[in-house]
């Protein structure tokens, strides 16, 4: 299980981007992070993946420290998937899962890292894509292609930065799926930030809004997906309703 | 490979003597022979300074090439060369310290030349890497540092050019052609030494560079790998390297370049294999362009710096054009 307690961050100039953050994240579990844009969602995750230090509080899985953890069992503990990632030379997808069992191998991957690869490519249904060049497959596959690579990493916690914001409607629900398998496999904790509420609402376990670099409200979907709670949120007027057991959010001109 | 590389070592040894004469040669040294028979000349000419020749271009094309490679890799830069942290400019401003001022000492002398030349690439390095922590070990600022370094350093040797007497002028000048003219064993022995223990350390960080070299800083992190790290190791790997060839032999430059690039249209990306790929075509690249320069103008010897660019342009542009667009966007 992951804690996070009582996170503050603030970058150089001083200016709070994350006040008092605490939650749990339980194994298997999918938590969404929601919120305007500059409220810190993508700084929490970079946070908790030990990208930037916080100033103050405390991240432990399972009770330990990561502030303990090298670089290296970080990276065999958490796998991150970020909104866009360049490549500067050519890359083959193959070859791009394959660098998830870089936190394993000191020199050469293993015949047991190869055969793991091909295990996962054939789970995400990658094969037919498995020698094409990564600048030259869809948005919704690539970003398939890094998932799998995060898988390969073996991690406990899988963090995702915004995985669906380019994604077209078809690739959105595929990559949520995918996800949601993941988690329901009970392997993984996941956290993701969204955008789209309605996605938030249906695929996520429990759902974090932060507004103001505070936790705004923190619980399942169902629950604090209430029209006030997004209004003020967001600074926009909605009607939310439920549908087939999802709160469904309606923006109002 | 290797068999191209072995029949033009012998081809070029065979320029002046055959196969037959080489065996005999290192038989008779072997032997003790060397002296008195009536080989002897030939078999010295062979022994030291042919011999030595050869095997310094092999060198030094293997170390410019993985040198450069390396470079281009943890800066994500095809434009990086050894030379991009500002070195050439900077062994070019200390072998001209030593030429034109260092009279009657031991600076006066080969060896003096050589040991100003590195210990100003040394400082040069120090100087980018200082400057560079402040900011980060981000590849922009080294590019952007060393090539602040390279002006800064050819301004000074311009300096002392201006300031030097004719002689001194043309000994300076004819330093940075980047020749194997002074081959001899001893340079083999250093070069050979340091290139091999780099190579060694550069060998061992083949998935690490492969994971720099395809992603950016922060996916290389969650990956476990640490990137400034990284860059600072390989950086003083390619730059020891550079700066001990480029020392004994002058500036060659362009090998650091473009065989790099050669080596990954052909074999790929994956640093375990295009890295000897890459020296290979370098210890290539040089030994033909020092074996034209013997002979295009026979009995003139054309230093192998000018040689090597008439001889790589051409090969390279090729190279791009029938790549295609896509690989090299």
């Amino acid at each position: 299980m992951l804690e996070i307690n009582s996170l503050h961050f603030s970058y150089k100039n001083g200016h709070p981007v994350l006040t008092d953050i605490s939650f749990k994240v339980k194994k298997g579990e999918i938590l969404g992070i929601v919120g305007p844009n500059g409220t810190g969602k993508t700084t929490l995750l970079k946070t908790i993946n030990k990208l930037l230090i916080p100033q103050e509080g405390k991240i432990l899985f399972d009770g330990k420290d990561i502030a303990e953890l090298s670089i290296k069992e970080n990276a065999q503990l958490m796998a991150y998937v970020p909104q866009y990632s360049s490549s500067f030379f050519p890359m083959k997808v193959i070859d791009c899962v394959m660098m998830g069992r870089v936190p394993y191998s000191q020199r050469k991957y293993t015949k047991r890292d190869k055969e793991l690869v091909f295990s996962i490519i054939e789970e995400t249904n990658l094969v037919e894509f498995a020698f094409r060049n990564i600048k030259e497959i869809s948005g919704g596959e690539r970003q398939l292609v890094y998932i799998a690579r995060a898988m390969a990493q073996q991690p406990k916690i899988i963090i995702l930065d915004e995985p669906t914001s380019s994604l077209d409607l078809k690739n959105q629900l595929f990559i949520l799926n995918t996800i949601s398998n993941m988690a329901r496999d009970g392997e993984y904790s996941i956290l993701m930030t969204l955008h789209d509420l309605n996605l938030a609402s249906m695929f996520c376990d429990k759902l974090l809004m932060l507004k103001n670099s505070r936790i705004f409200a923190y619980g399942d979907p169902q629950d604090i997906l209430t029209q006030e709670n997004v209004d003020i949120i967001y600074g926009v007027r909605t009607s939310v309703t439920t549908e087939d057991g999802y709160k469904h959010i309606r923006l109002l001109k | 490979m290797l068999i191209i590389i072995l029949g033009i070592c012998f081809t070029t040894l065979g320029m002046d003597k055959s196969v037959f004469q080489t065996i005999k040669a290192l038989d008779a040294y072997f032997h003790g022979t060397l002296e008195g028979s009536e080989d002897a000349a030939v078999n010295k000419i062979i022994l030291l300074l042919r011999l030595p020749r050869i095997t310094l271009a092999i060198l030094a094309g293997i170390g410019l090439s993985i040198a450069g490679a390396i470079m281009q890799s943890v800066t994500r830069n095809p434009l990086v060369s050894p030379f991009t942290l500002g070195i050439s400019s900077a062994a070019a401003f200390g072998a001209s310290i030593c030429i034109v001022f260092g009279q009657g000492s031991f600076f006066d002398s080969d060896a003096g030349i050589i040991f100003c030349a590195f210990v100003s690439s040394l400082i040069c390095v120090f100087t980018v890497y200082s400057i560079s922590n402040k900011i980060g070990i981000n590849p922009t600022v080294i590019v952007l540092v060393g090539i602040s370094l390279n002006y800064f350093f050819s301004a000074l040797t311009a300096t002392i050019e201006f300031f030097a007497k004719q002689h001194k002028l043309e000994e300076v000048v004819q330093w940075t052609f980047g020749t194997f003219n002074k081959s001899s064993w001893n340079s083999v022995i250093v070069c050979g030494i340091i290139v091999t223990v780099c190579l060694v350390f550069i060998f061992r960080y083949n998935l690490k560079l492969d994971v720099i070299a395809l992603n950016d800083d922060e996916t290389a992190k969650s990956l476990g790998i640490n990137p400034e790290t990284i860059r600072t190791v390989s950086g003083f790997l390619a730059v020891l390297i550079t700066a001990t060839i480029i020392s004994f032999t002058g500036v060659i430059g362009f090998v650091g370049l473009i065989a790099p690039h050669m080596a990954r249209i052909i074999i790929g990306n994956q640093h375990k294999y295009f890295i000897p790929f890459a020296g290979l075509l370098g210890a290539i690249l040089l030994l033909c362009a020092d074996t034209i320069g013997r002979f295009v103008l026979y009995p003139v010897n054309i230093p192998v710096g000018i040689i090597v660019s008439f001889l790589g342009v051409p090969l390279f542009v090729h190279l791009i054009l029938s790549a295609g667009k896509e690989s090299m966007n």
